[in-house]
């Protein structure tokens, strides 16, 4: 006894929501369909793992590339205030 | 926060010298990530509203984040002075792109087996900023906050005073035109070539 299912989603759809796929801000309906598109399709779920580093290489960017001569231009200006 | 008292010392201009000494470092990146070249004037404008506004400041733990807004709404508004007309790219052109799927198929480390891992390694911290100041300003401020700062997508649309589908759907082709342009900035920059890797 089998429920008709619904066809899968294609891969550029489960594609264009990876990103909020990640950040499970998808709605559940949708992030149910792409849960079962990656059980399937090695592609997307390299594209998965690309999406969490991609965001990791974002949320890495610290400060230590700031310009020393101007944090010291505006400490100038805070002791100045 | 929760669980932390608010602790609120008297505001003093020392005590908001000390805030503002401690801030610097993360201001000045922030500025420098939505602005190439007015990054300095942006902190100091933003250094001289928040000490006006310093008495509002509620609790000195949420320093920080309130002169980040501050920071981001003289942003704002001096872009909305400009005028600047919001340029939204199409949306097939931005929707379609895949950066991933263009490194398989591009191939640019051939004898490597983690060719995308290997690709975002050959950026550096400046690269990536000067990726992101070639996205349009419409798409560079959502993606610096949602992915660089830890903003809420909500407090995001508040600061750019947009409703929240929009700044989802700005944060979604930022992040496409961010992958693109981090492409196209590869290939100018030579990132690709083999003998840039670490051996
Ligand atoms: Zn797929």
């Amino acid at each position: 006894m089998t429920e008709p299912r619904e066809p899968l989603i294609p891969c550029d759809q489960a594609v264009r929501q990876l990103w909020a796929y990640v950040e499970a801000s998808v709605p559940p309906v949708d992030h149910a369909k792409i849960t079962e598109h990656l059980a399937i399709c090695q592609r997307c779920c390299g594209e998965l793992e690309f999406v969490k580093h991609l965001r990791g290489l974002l949320a890495a960017q610290t400060t230590d590339e700031v310009p020393p001569e101007l944090i010291r231009q505006l400490n100038q200006f805070v002791e100045e205030l | 926060m929760s669980g932390t008292p608010a602790r609120r010392t008297p505001r003093t201009k020392d005590a908001f010298q000390a805030l503002a000494r401690a801030q610097l470092p993360r201001l000045l990146a922030l500025a420098r990530r939505l602005t190439r070249d007015e990054a300095e004037d942006l902190v100091q404008e933003a250094l001289l509203r928040g000490y006006l506004a310093y008495p509002e400041l509620e609790a000195d733990q949420a320093g920080g984040r309130w002169l980040q807004v501050i920071l981001v709404n003289v942003y704002r508004d001096r872009e909305r002075k400009r005028a600047r007309s919001a340029e939204e790219l199409p949306v097939a052109d931005a929707d379609n792109f895949s950066l991933y799927r263009t490194i398989v198929e591009e191939d640019p480390f051939p004898y490597s087996d983690t060719v995308h891992l290997d690709f975002l390694h050959s950026f550096t911290k400046e690269d990536v900023r000067q990726v992101l100041l070639r996205l349009p300003e419409i798409y560079r401020m959502p993606l610096v906050l949602c992915h660089m700062e830890g903003f809420a997508t909500k407090e995001v649309a508040r600061l750019c005073q947009a409703p929240l589908g929009t700044v989802l759907a700005r944060l979604h082709r930022g992040r496409k035109a961010f992958e693109r342009e981090m492409w196209t900035y590869a290939e100018e920059m030579g990132l690709l070539k083999e003998h840039r890797r670490t051996p």
